[in-house]
């Protein structure tokens, strides 16, 4: 079943014609790659999923994106609803100057999903529990984000995503700026986050798609090239492309 | 020769850094000597919350306290208009405006720092203290009140020019990740980015204080220049600068009254000192995110 369905979708910045006439099915609670020499447009196909692309000057778009089978790029989409059902971490993690429990509570608080604060308190600690953190810095909630370690940092945005309950959790990149053995620890995160969440993750390191995505898609100069079961894209890709890149010929 | 050339021109930089130490230190010292003299005769309790300042009485009178209260009055209320309407036009101008107005207003707000503060005061005169008068009714409209206004319009530019720095340095990721949690506009802006720019706004509403603090032409000009301590922000006050700058003419060079004015002026460096101080803080602590 796919929860993601992009059909002729086009992307321009300005002038710059980013995205291709994209077409991929992405499918539920699964852990979906997508691969790609800089530039490829991976990044923003994913950005476009939860429109913050909408955010840069000169973005626009043609085609459609469905989730749940509507359209999101519908002009009665209201973006904040959708930016909530589809969550996002980011390259570099980005927890706001702020204390832990306040990065948690933010999502809660600007969608009206809780006021009451012991919901909140409980949230905040399940999704901390969720992300392996709730036993390191229980003690620590009220301090500033900031002072946490780059990979508790990339938890914390990943429990802040939680929080808010999505059905989509997109990554760019989630591990670029950590060290292998945290690397291997976000990893381990998202294998047991696929069990509830749809995930889809940008990454360049190709074994990282290996290790954990279900399919992965492959991209180059704004166009899919192919998408089938990670499996597959490694040992038995049916396009030179793909073949080329992922034995290392080029990227 | 090139090497000569250097230790030259080190030398030349070395000494116009050092010049401008030595003119601080010698401004301070002069003051501080003067001042202190005062308050070896005077006595600096008796200086600072005497209630009544007149120093042709017999005998002389030289308790700043009504001063000191006019100063603070005038600037409290001038922050209290120039703050929030300051704080917004920053945020107007680098979260919201369109390029082309940005642009504009950043020039405007730039040119309204460029004002000679004599002619603020020139045109508060004519226009806004007969308006005063009439407006709330009472015997003058050379208040507090009006002076806060007119200052207002001159610490605007610094609180400006500065929150807006501070707010456009917050980093993209942070309102990049508020908008995809569902943030909207208005929310990011009130929880993350004014919150992350706090200490920049802080710096500069404290630079702002400093300069209505130390401002004279326009004060002299508006608030009545009477030394009482007002029971409302619609009567008359005289702050210390205007003291300082209407009086100094009339002193006999050495006497207690001269010397009373420079004890004034280094109770007036000590405030803007430590405001000044504060403001350094926050901008260091701004510049260190």
């Amino acid at each position: 079943m796919s929860k993601i369905s992009v059909k002729n979708f086009n992307l321009y910045y300005t002038n710059f014609h980013a995205l291709k006439n994209i077409n991929i099915n992405i499918k539920e609670k699964r852990i979906t790659a997508m691969i790609g020499p800089s530039g490829c447009g991976k990044s923003t196909l994913l950005r476009s999923i939860n429109r913050i692309n909408d955010t840069i000057e000169g973005a626009h778009t043609s085609g459609e994106i469905n989730i749940s089978g509507k359209n999101i790029y519908d002009t009665e989409m209201d973006v904040d609803v959708l930016r909530r059902n589809v969550g996002m971490v980011f390259q570099r993690p980005n927890p706001f100057p702020i204390s832990i429990y306040e990065n948690v509570a933010f999502g809660l608080k600007v969608n009206r999903i809780a006021s009451n604060k012991s919901v909140i308190d409980e949230t905040v600690e399940k999704s901390l529990k969720a992300v392996l953190l709730w036993d390191d810095i229980k003690d620590k909630l009220r301090k500033s984000a900031l002072d946490l370690t780059l990979e508790r940092q990339q938890r914390l945005c990943i429990a802040r995503v939680i929080a808010v309950a999505p059905y989509i959790i997109l990554l760019d990149e989630p591990c670029s700026s950590l060290d292998p053995v945290a690397t291997r620890r976000i990893e381990e995160l998202m294998i047991q986050l696929k069990d509830e969440y749809t995930i889809v993750m940008v990454t360049h390191n190709m074994q990282q798609a290996a290790r954990i995505s279900y399919d992965t898609a492959f991209m180059l100069l704004g166009e899919l090239i192919e998408f089938e079961k990670t499996e597959k894209i490694f040992t038995n890709p049916s396009r030179k492309e793909t073949e080329d890149y992922v034995t290392g010929r080029f990227g | 020769m090139r090497k000569i050339i250097d230790t030259v021109i080190e030398t030349v930089i070395f000494i116009c850094a050092i010049l401008s130490i030595i003119f601080v230190v010698l401004i301070f010292g002069f003051l501080f000597k003067e001042g202190f003299a005062f308050f070896k005769d005077f006595g600096i309790t008796k200086f600072i919350t005497g209630k009544f300042w007149n120093p042709s009485s017999n005998p002389a009178l030289f308790g700043i306290l009504p001063l000191i209260v006019g100063s603070t009055l005038v600037t409290v209320g001038a922050c209290v208009i120039a703050v929030p309407i300051g704080v917004m036009t920053a945020l107007y101008i680098s979260e919201i405006a369109p390029k082309g107005i940005r642009d504009i207003l950043k020039s405007l707000v730039e040119l309204m720092a460029a004002i000679p503060s004599v002619v603020i005061g020139f045109v508060g005169m004519i226009t806004l203290v007969p308006f005063v008068r009439i407006f709330f009714n009472i015997p003058t409209g050379l208040t507090a009140f009006s002076g806060s206004i007119m200052l207002a319009f001159m610490a605007m530019p610094t609180i400006v020019t500065i929150s807006e720095d501070a707010i456009r340095s917050v980093p993209w990721h942070y309102k990049e990740g508020a908008f995809a949690l569902g943030a909207t506009k208005w929310q990011t802006i009130r929880r993350i980015v004014l919150k992350a720019a706090m200490p920049g706004i802080i710096a500069a509403i404290m630079l702002g204080i400093g300069r209505v603090i130390g401002e004279t032409m326009a004060v002299m000009m508006i608030t009545g220049n009477a030394a009482h301590i007002p029971d409302s922000i619609f009567e008359p006050v005289r702050t210390m600068t205007a003291t300082i700058a209407a009086e100094m003419g009339e002193t006999v060079r050495g006497d207690m009254h001269y010397k009373a004015l420079f004890a004034i002026g280094l109770v007036l460096f000590v405030i803007t000192f430590i405001v000044n101080f504060i403001a350094d803080l926050f901008l260091g602590k701004s510049k260190n995110k």
